[in-house]
């Protein structure tokens, strides 16, 4: 399987139009500049002027494709990227990395834990979030086909599934059939999702997982049809707000619907910081911590 | 550098069809400062350079909207719209009748810089934009090797911005010699002098530091502009900086360098006083109480 690099690279060896720029963040790019040459810019630690000029490249029919941490990208660039970008509609991709529990030790300054309200909350801005490596190297092509801008929550790590669905934007991947409980979730948690919906199995409780990789266009069929099991938990290394639990109670309420939702995300709060295991158990997002609280909420009686 | 009296007009023989056209861009002008208003003041002071780059200097036109070999010009101090405006109206990229039609609602002629309307390569009015968005035109034209250039309109107070000095300091080691940025050097802030607020000189010595080209020339003075955009690039590998001084609210004595007149919403009466002491009749007397500072 190819990563990151070898993806983008193989994508921007295909199509000239392709510009890979960075912020001085070259983490996953690294082998990309002898390669790309000219079409390879690091602007500096510049976020605002790496995002101008990605909408002045992508006027003149460039393909930008852009790095920084998402941190900096989402909230130091945002209204370059509102007015810039957003405005104009303009073909950018924004890839942030270490969103999440992604940023680990290095504390609150470097968790993106609202980038997803932030970036969807932009008209016309696509929001894509890969379960692992795999997935993102499948949805890279998809993006710079749609030509819109496109946030991408970067995360490529190991293999979650032997194999995904093949990535469509607007559609979820569902796994397991199951009605007592539905997870959505997308991105880090969807391995920590997984592991929930084996637990729970065998604990006698029928579980599905939807991994919401492109969460703005949303999948509302796949969402709606998983808000018809008794349970619903939304598992998100988001802030409660304007992530994955909005979108599902902003689709409920669109859609006249109703569901027992719960939420396992960051409310009104930073995480600590650790490594990544620690994170997740300390913070309770671990497939344990995930199954035990679904278990424990399908006990309580409905309202 | 310091401040500097200007003649109203410039006038060599060569340079008398620019001072017309300077003097029907600043008429729209101040057409358009009524019945809502817009940002007079720094629409009248960079209603010379617009005119100069547009005639002497910018290889484009209404034709060649879509020529990528076209120059570019950036306004990115996006407020002095209605001078480029009236300037684009004037030069054919749609009719002067449609200038008419500033506010209403049935057309997308409003306060700030729309891309939808012919001749305006970008959106802007949030300041500290398009020098990076110029940069980007500016490094694709040189993957490219294009003919082109790229020019870019900032304001002084607008360099206030952190923005425009990351971009200074990144288009330098880029080395986008293609790249000009046209500083209207008004010293004039929205509501105090540059110098008072946050000053910026030495603004030249600044720029320098930061790896540009800079020329400095009198931003009414069509012959001095020449001379300003001569043989460019100045120095290979560097962006070049043109500061150009002038005066808000510049053509129209009762408005120069009045504070309180960067944005104005004039009656139809005070229109027609301002129009009379843009042709050098009289001297506007403004009473309106629908001044605005915005």
């Amino acid at each position: 399987m190819k990563d990151y690099g070898e993806t983008l690279l193989a994508l921007a060896e295909s199509d000239p139009n392709v510009v890979v720029m960075t912020a001085e963040n070259r983490a996953a790019i690294r082998g990309l500049p002898e390669k790309l040459r000219g079409r390879f810019v690091d602007v500096g630690i510049c976020e605002q002027t790496m995002i101008g000029m990605a909408a002045g490249l992508a006027l003149r029919g460039r393909l930008p494709v852009v790095h920084a941490l998402a941190t900096f990208l989402t909230m130091r660039a945002f209204e370059f990227i509102r007015t810039d970008v957003g405005i104009a509609g303009l073909p950018v991709v924004l890839v942030g990395g270490v969103p999440g529990f992604l940023s680990e030790a290095n504390g609150p300054t470097h968790q993106a834990i609202e980038d997803v309200a932030l970036m969807r909350g932009i008209p016309g801005m696509q929001v894509v979030c890969p379960a692992d490596g795999e997935e993102l190297a499948a949805a890279l092509p998809a993006i710079l086909a749609s030509r819109r801008p496109t946030y991408v929550r970067y995360h490529a790590g190991a293999p979650v599934t032997g194999t995904h669905a093949p990535f469509s934007l607007g559609k979820a991947e569902v796994f397991g059939d199951g009605f007592d409980v539905a997870i959505l979730t997308y991105g880090l948690l969807c391995r920590e999702a997984l592991a929930a919906k084996e637990l729970l199995a065998e604990a006698g409780i029928a579980a599905r997982v939807v991994n919401l990789r492109s969460l703005k266009p949303i999948d509302e069929t796949a969402v709606l049809v998983a808000a018809r099991a008794r349970l619903v938990v939304v598992v998100e290394d988001h802030l409660q707000t304007g992530g994955l639990t909005s979108i599902l109670a902003e689709l409920l309420l669109a859609r006249g619907r109703t569901a027992r939702v719960r939420s396992l995300a960051l409310a009104e709060r930073w995480f600590r910081p650790a490594l990544l295991p620690a994170v997740l158990e300390v913070e309770g997002f671990t497939g344990r911590h995930i199954a035990e609280r679904a278990a424990a909420w399908l006990r309580m009686p409905e309202a | 550098m310091t401040q500097k009296t200007f003649r109203l007009f410039p006038v060599t023989a060569e340079h008398d069809e620019l001072s017309a056209l300077a003097l029907r861009v600043r008429e729209h002008v101040v057409r358009m400062a009524t019945r809502g208003g817009c940002f007079v003041g720094a629409s009248l002071s960079c209603a010379d350079i617009l005119v100069h780059l547009y005639k002497r200097v910018l290889r484009t036109g209404p034709e060649r909207v879509a020529d990528p070999d076209r120059d570019y010009l950036f306004l990115s101090k996006g407020h002095d719209v209605p001078a480029l405006y009236g300037l684009l109206a004037e030069l054919g990229y749609f009719p002067r009748e449609r200038l008419a039609r500033h506010l209403d609602p049935a057309d997308s002629i409003y306060w700030h810089p729309n891309r939808g309307i012919p001749g305006v390569e970008f959106h802007s009015g949030s300041l500290g934009h398009l020098l990076s968005v110029a940069m980007g035109v500016a490094l694709d034209v040189k993957l490219r090797g294009g003919p082109n250039r790229v020019y870019v309109v900032l304001g002084d107070g607008e360099l206030d911005e952190g923005s425009c000095w990351e971009g200074f300091l990144v288009a330098s080691a880029l080395g986008l010699d293609n790249l000009v940025a046209v500083i209207d050097r008004n010293w004039f802030q929205a509501n105090l002098r540059t110098e008072e607020l946050v000053p910026l000189e030495p603004l030249g010595a600044k720029l320098a530091a930061f790896g540009w080209a800079v020329r400095c020339a009198d931003g009414h003075d069509f012959a001095d502009l020449d001379r300003a955009f001569a043989g460019l690039p100045v120095v290979e590998r560097r962006p070049t900086a043109v500061i150009a001084e002038t005066v808000r609210g510049k053509g129209l004595p009762s408005l120069e360098s009045r504070a309180d007149r960067w944005f104005a919403n004039f009656s139809a009466e005070e229109v027609e006083a301002l129009l009379a002491e843009l042709h050098g009749i009289r001297a506007a007397v403004i009473t309106s109480p629908t001044l605005v500072v915005r």
